[in-house]
């Protein structure tokens, strides 16, 4: 049983979900709701126990590359269908696959009053993006990751739209698909950029493409600020940064478990994943990094404010999670890609935690999204209200829960990398304490708003629901414990260690033990106040007065949707109708016009020829033989 | 005799009967100029044959013998095409009381 | 002295001609006569390349059958006299040009061929003898020669459905 061992066994964790996406996608008329979610939550609970399995068997050392077949082989260039296990993809396989079988779990559920044969679609897609996203983090080179960010967009694309009668909703699907193709694109410009100059895209031959062990290196320092910053730009369409953000929060119009699957814990990482992998590059381009650190800081700064002002449950969510990847790529920026990754992890626990929490707020509402009409649901729904209560706790960053170390991470590198940076990452985690209570205090706080039929409706989820909650919080709770910093525990930074082999430590900007509790303090504390302070203002709701003209610039999210249109859509739209009103009638119309009306003019002096005779048929078959003969004659020549 | 004389021969006498079937009207001397064409490739053909059995005759008795029956059985089909033809030249005139192919315009409709 | 280039000049003389003035005799009476003239010349030819075989099949089946054949039809058509109606002078001019142009082009094309040195075996050979030819014919062309006499069967067969009289023939233009 060679197959079944490591590392063969890795082949099934992608060919589990892929399995599932056929079998629910093709039989979605014949199965019945049971077997459809048996069979999605299935093939993930294998897949994550054979995850188990290979993140304690990935050695520590050389990455083991599993090669299923020849990709691509177009003379020197070779892409091999290769799989790469090492920490890194080791650990994303984890999330993916754990969290991923807690929400598809969730789902049976949740989405359990569709007809059947849209739930097998639904179940059908969920187990398509797993594959995806696992193609994603296993691939061995640049080539099979980009075949997973493609998969995992048109998941996204399908999941967004997977309520496709409602205009709204298809229209943020092509949003998020037009906004992703854009950094798709940088990413294909960089791949080929990598092609042309060191002739392979496998993650392994990194280090020779920029020299570090001994030879020369193949790509110059413009070759590797061009391809950072293209597969940067990349990354910001898949993980939501500065420009391409505006998709995330639309992408709210999917059904809540895909929010929290895609949108919050797995495919938006992606764009930390392949930096993360690629770091060897992007630190020997320090002024990318700086730009990334730049990207991030601003996005977290800016999502966190339009979060303050945001009404829809899952809007203020799909806010913090943008605000919240600002946060990583501020680590990636400061070169502290193992505190993004770190974060990475948390992230998902919690904001997993969060969604799904929020969808059964809303499954309890009756898919009310608004929490100015809810409040008081504490009673009702204990479960779901304390789950909440530790994500909230997590994502403010209050010891010892996850969110504390990862967070703490983030801020101490970017402190290393400049105060300024320190200075607004500090004040948008107030920010992000301050939204997050403000949103807990409204949901579950003060005396229920809503009409009374939902009030009479009120009641706590099924168990399908409420233990992947349970599981998630546990996890929010002690994620974080993997990564405690050395200055509070001896060794306690385990995921430094175990991810050493992909990404090198780092060393020599050691910083006093004194600073760095001065700076843990610091967070802590003004993060107890910002929720103090939530507390203090939405313990009882009031409505909101959005008089003063910042409320109201942030309702409406500083306007940036409405620049693009202006910018960007309506001078496309206009383009557009010129070409229909003016290029199309008169140019292209005329042309093809005028090829028939030429063609039919001519065809009507050729007919003058056919006048019938047998005589004139072989005088031209005649003439027609003699300039054959002689033009072959004098081409020889 | 050089094989070139043949060739330009058979040629000439080819191109005379293409010159007749373009300039004649009548039907029946067209027909006469093909077969006259026939010949002349007949002609070529059997210079062929033997220019063969010349150069391969040290190592076959019988090279060139498929050219001879090439042209025989050119003659064979000759003869069939002529009794076909001359019966539609017949049932043409018949028709129209001419062997002038300027009436047979019919390809025209 | 080898009197075999002189047969061979007089003999495509006589073919050059006799083919010019079948092409060119207003008679059509005149035409098929002359036809029998070049067909006689091509026969010599054969002869003088020791094709017996094919030289005597000439004679009989072009010369002697096809020709007596056309004969007929013209005599049945009461062609016999200077009637045909002649083409345009233009579309004369044009057609022997065209064809010249062929003969012209068709030399330039072979002129350079590799055949400058090769030679046609005259007066000797035995590949156009009946008896070789013959062997040939039933041995490994047995099965196109018996496919041939099919073909007459339906060329004979053809020629007498199209003779018909036909009584509803209304086929004037």
């Amino acid at each position: 049983m060679a197959m079944l061992s490591f590392p063969n066994i890795a082949y099934l964790i992608p060919l589990l979900p892929l399995l599932g996406f056929l079998v629910n996608g093709l039989l979605r008329n014949q199965l019945s709701h049971r077997a459809i979610a048996l069979i999605g939550s299935g093939v993930m609970a294998l897949a994550f126990g054979i995850s188990l399995l290979v993140f304690y068997h990935v050695p520590a050392g050389a990455p083991t590359i599993l090669t299923a077949f020849d990709f691509i082989r177009i003379g020197e260039l070779q892409i091999p269908f290769a799989f790469q296990l090492d920490a890194l993809s080791s650990l994303f396989l984890l999330i993916i696959t754990g969290i991923g079988f807690l929400i598809h779990v969730y789902s049976s559920a949740y989405m359990h009053e569709e007809s059947a044969s849209h739930y097998g679609r639904y179940f059908a897609y969920l187990n398509l993006f797993v594959f995806s996203m696992l193609l994603l983090v296993m691939g061995a080179n640049y080539v099979i990751l980009f075949i997973g960010w493609e998969g995992v967009g048109l998941c996204s694309y399908l999941l967004i739209g997977y309520w496709f009668r409602n205009p709204a909703y298809s229209q943020a699907a092509n949003k998020a698909f037009v906004m992703n193709r854009i950094g798709d694109l940088a990413f294909l410009i960089a791949i080929f950029w990598l092609i042309a100059r060191t002739g392979s895209v496998s993650f392994t031959d990194l280090p020779m493409a920029i020299g570090t062990v001994g030879q020369s290196a193949k790509l110059s320092s413009l070759d590797i600020t061009g391809i950072t910053l293209l597969l940067f730009i990349g990354a910001t369409g898949k993980s939501a940064q500065i420009p391409l953000y505006t998709w995330l929060p639309d992408a709210m119009a999917g059904p809540t478990p895909v929010s929290a699957l895609i949108h919050a814990a797995t495919m938006v990482t992606a764009g930390i994943y392949m930096i993360a992998r690629s770091n060897l590059l992007y630190t020997a381009a320090p002024l990318v990094l700086s730009i990334i650190a730049i990207i991030g800081v601003a996005t977290a700064l800016l999502a966190a404010t339009i979060a303050l002002r945001q009404n829809d449950i899952k809007k203020v969510l799909a806010y913090s999670t943008v605000s919240q990847l600002g946060f990583m790529f501020l680590a990636l920026g400061s070169g502290a890609y193992v505190a993004a990754v770190f974060h990475v992890m948390t992230h998902a626990f919690f904001k997993a935690l969060l969604f799904l929490g929020s969808g059964s707020v809303i499954h309890a509402m009756s898919g009310e999204q608004d929490i100015r009409k809810m409040g008081g649901l504490k009673k009702s729904l204990p479960i779901t209200y304390w789950t909440f209560l530790i994500g909230c706790v997590a994502i403010a960053g209050i010891f010892p829960f996850s969110g504390f170390f990862s967070k703490d991470a983030i801020l101490l590198s970017a402190f290393l990398k400049s105060p300024i940076f320190y200075v607004i990452a500090l004040f948008t985690a107030l920010l992000t304490a301050f939204y997050m209570f403000r949103l807990f205090f409204l949901t579950f706080g003060g005396s229920f708003r809503g009409t009374e039929e939902q009030h009479h409706h009120l009641h706590e989820s099924p168990a399908a629901m409420t233990i992947p909650l349970v599981v998630l919080a546990i996890l929010s709770i002690v994620g974080g414990w993997v990564g405690i910093p050395e200055v509070l525990m001896h060794g306690g930074d385990r995921l430094v260690a175990f991810l050493s082999p992909v990404i090198p430590v780092s060393s020599g900007h050691e910083i006093s033990h004194a600073t760095e509790y001065m700076l843990m303090g610091l967070s802590t504390g003004l993060v107890l106040l910002s929720i103090l302070f939530a507390w203090n203002k939405y313990k009882q709701y009031r409505a909101e007065e959005s008089d003063n003209s910042f409320a109201r610039l942030l309702e409406n999210k500083w306007y940036v949707d409405e620049l693009y249109q202006a910018a960007i859509v309506q001078p496309l739209h206009k383009l557009g109708g010129w070409i229909r009103s003016v290029f199309e009638p008169k140019v292209a119309d005329g042309a093809i016009q005028g090829i028939g009306r030429s063609v039919r003019y001519l065809s009507q002096q050729f007919r003058l020829i056919q006048n019938g005779q047998t005589g004139n048929y072989a005088l031209w078959m005649v003439i027609g033989i003699v300039v054959i003969l002689s033009v072959q004659f004098f081409l020889r020549k | 005799m050089p094989i070139n004389y043949y060739l330009f021969l058979s040629l000439a006498l080819f191109s005379i009967g293409m010159v007749g079937v373009l300039t004649r009207r009548n039907a029946i001397i067209i027909f006469m100029c093909i077969e006259l064409m026939l010949n002349a490739v007949n002609l070529l053909l059997v210079a062929f044959s033997k220019m063969h059995h010349l150069k391969n005759l040290a190592t076959s008795a019988t090279a060139g013998t498929d050219g001879q029956l090439f042209v025989f059985f050119i003659m064979v089909v000759a003869a069939a095409e002529v009794s076909v033809g001359l019966a539609i030249i017949v049932m043409m005139y018949r028709n129209i009381h001419s062997v002038d192919i300027q009436f047979l315009n019919r390809l025209k409709h | 002295m080898n009197v075999t280039p002189y047969i061979f000049w007089f003999l495509s003389v006589l073919a050059l001609f006799s083919a010019l003035m079948m092409v060119t005799s207003r008679n059509p009476v005149y035409s098929v006569l002359w036809l029998i003239g070049t067909f006689f010349a091509i026969s010599g030819h054969y002869i003088l390349l020791n094709a017996q075989f094919l030289a005597v099949v000439n004679i009989i089946v072009y010369a002697g059958a096809i020709m007596v054949l056309f004969l007929f039809v013209i005599m049945l058509m009461n062609l016999n006299r200077e009637t045909e109606p002649q083409k345009n002078r233009w579309l004369k001019f044009i057609g022997a040009l065209a064809g010249g142009c062929l003969l012209l082009v068709l030399v330039a094309a072979l002129k350079d061929a590799e055949l400058k040195s090769q030679q046609a075996m005259v007066g000797g050979g035995s590949i156009g003898l009946i008896k070789v030819l013959g062997k040939e014919l039933f041995t490994r062309y047995v099965v196109p020669f018996e496919i041939s006499s099919l073909l007459f069967l339906s060329a004979m067969i053809g020629a007498a459905v199209i003779g018909k009289k036909e009584n509803s023939q209304t086929l004037n233009s």
